[in-house]
């Protein structure tokens, strides 16, 4: 193929990509005006925490419980070698307060949440609801982003801790079966190595990981064009790119903390 | 009479693709404008533009004196306070019911109503569309018939001085159309509405429209009441009418 033919689909993407960029700048530079300004939905706030929070319980429950019990079982053959095993209430808790909590979590809530959030809200689009509030003179910025943005940005802090307590109690169980260790022993080394820096990183992951996944979410699906297929693939890329910026974030606040360290 | 919509010399395209053309259009008081033309030639690209859904190119829309494309967010919202607009597909609420769709313009542009009132007025704009049953009814429960007087009812709430519908029949049993189109001229009756109705269905247009636009190319070509416009030796609309009087022989 020539130079001369490639060029422009190459310089397109470019504009494309910086196109997108601009417009996701803009959205969310909207929802915050639009989150400070005018009433607040409530109600609607209130509903999408059940949605958000109250229904992603069990699958946390299922997912924090396992990661507890399994990581503990992993890790106890290489802290044997070296008589450690003692360290296993320390290890696992420093590793979930520290970085699987709010990750599981986000990642879990990208799946279910950011999915239905960006199908949801492309269904209304391609279907001309949300056109119908604007016409209504509703603003459908505040009703139906701000109150899922902040849902989820309070919502996924709250189920991260959930998850911390129920991956410690898969913990405790598999060291308590193993060890004979008990309960106030084991949260007395567990906590013994968690300092206040640990958990106000936690706090920031998680609060930033819910931001994104309701923001992304809500862009993702107010963006959706081309009918049923649209929906589709606002609801796939609601998730990819979410999952993508939690990585990033992970690195980046992981990054920055250590300074503090 | 006076006017209340006023369209002047409109362009909008979209890309390359151009799609109003130096439109014109006026609209009076307690009127009912069809507004005919093929799929995909800007009928529906108009009223979102009247409605403020869109911004046109070039031209002028003015509804009730005020250029549409000029207002900021506030006044905007305002003036669509005054419109109602009933969508193709109806564009319920699909996680409301139909009590809700009803009251969520009314308790969210009236503050302080009280339950009472609030309840009035529901019952008021489903009683004029005649499906009170369907109140606690979710829009997935209804027919296409029912949704679109939903649609239309959530509109009334408001008590809109103009209607836009885009398509009310489209998709309908032509039972149900005739029931559409018998509740739109109630609508203007009762409501004193300025409607802009727009459709391909003849039998629509020759039942409601005061007046009849055909839009070709872009352009208003013919306005008229309907026996103006389709007495017209146009081969397009000659075209159309014969398509159209075919089909609903065929429906009959």
């Amino acid at each position: 193929m020539s130079r001369e033919a490639t060029k422009p689909v190459f310089s397109e993407k470019i504009d494309d990509w910086l196109l997108g960029f601009y417009n996701a700048f803009e959205f969310v530079k909207l929802v915050f005006k639009e989150a400070f300004s005018g009433d607040f939905e409530f109600n609607e706030f209130v509903r999408q925490c059940y949605h958000i929070g109250l229904r992603s319980l069990p699958l946390i429950s299922l997912t924090g419980f396992v990661t507890g019990f399994v990581f503990t079982k992993q890790s106890r053959p290489s802290l044997m070698e070296f008589g450690a095993t003692s360290w296993l209430p320390s290890l696992v808790t420093i590793a979930i307060v520290r970085a699987l909590a709010p990750l599981v979590t986000s990642l879990i809530c990208s799946g279910k949440i950011g999915s239905g959030i960006g199908a949801e809200l492309g269904s209304m689009k391609v279907t001309e609801q949300i056109d119908a509030m604007e016409v209504s003179a509703v603003n459908p910025i505040r009703y139906l982003v701000v109150t899922r943005v902040l849902a989820s940005t309070i919502t996924i802090p709250i189920l991260s801790f959930y998850c911390a307590l129920v991956a410690l109690a898969g913990c405790f169980l598999n060291v308590t079966v193993n060890e004979g260790t008990n309960l106030y022993a084991f949260f007395e080394k567990g906590f013994d190595s968690i300092v206040f820096l640990d958990v106000i990183t936690a706090v920031i992951k998680a609060v930033s990981f819910g931001f994104t996944i309701g923001m992304i979410g809500c862009y993702k699906g107010f963006n959706a064009s081309n009918g049923t297929q649209g929906v589709g693939k606002a609801a796939n890329s609601s998730v990819v790119l979410s999952m993508f910026l939690i990585f990033i974030e992970e690195i980046f606040i992981v990054q920055v903390t250590n300074w503090f360290r | 009479m006076e006017k209340t919509i006023e369209i002047k010399d409109l362009y909008k395209s979209f890309g390359s693709l151009d799609v109003l053309l130096g439109v014109n259009l006026d609209v009076y008081e307690n009127e009912n404008v069809v507004v005919l033309g093929r799929s995909g030639t800007g009928k529906s690209v108009l009223i979102k533009i009247i409605a403020g859904l869109l911004s046109p190119d070039r031209g002028q829309v003015k509804v009730f004196g005020q250029s549409v494309p000029d207002l900021d967010k506030k006044e905007l919202n305002a003036l669509r306070l005054k419109i109602g607009f009933s969508f193709q597909n109806s564009a319920l609420y699909d996680s409301m019911t139909v009590r809700e769709n009803l009251e969520f313009p009314l308790v969210r542009n009236i503050k302080n109503m009280t339950r009472a009132e609030i309840d009035k007025a529901v019952e008021e704009v489903i009683d004029g569309v005649g499906l009170k049953k369907t109140l606690d009814q979710m829009p997935s429960e209804l027919s296409g018939g029912q949704r679109k007087r939903i649609g239309i009812a959530r509109t009334l709430i408001m008590n809109p001085k103009i209607m836009l519908y885009d398509e009310p029949t489209a998709g309908l049993d032509p039972i149900t159309c005739q029931e559409i189109n018998d509740l739109m001229n109630e609508v203007k009756e009762r409501y004193r509405t300025s409607s802009i109705i727009i459709t391909h269905d003849l039998t629509c247009a020759k039942e409601t429209g005061d007046r009849v636009a055909v839009l070709f190319d872009g352009k208003f070509k013919y306005q008229g009441t309907f026996e103006e416009v389709f007495s017209n030796p146009d081969p397009r609309i000659r075209n159309f009418y014969d398509y159209n009087f075919i089909e609903s022989k065929l429906q009959d």
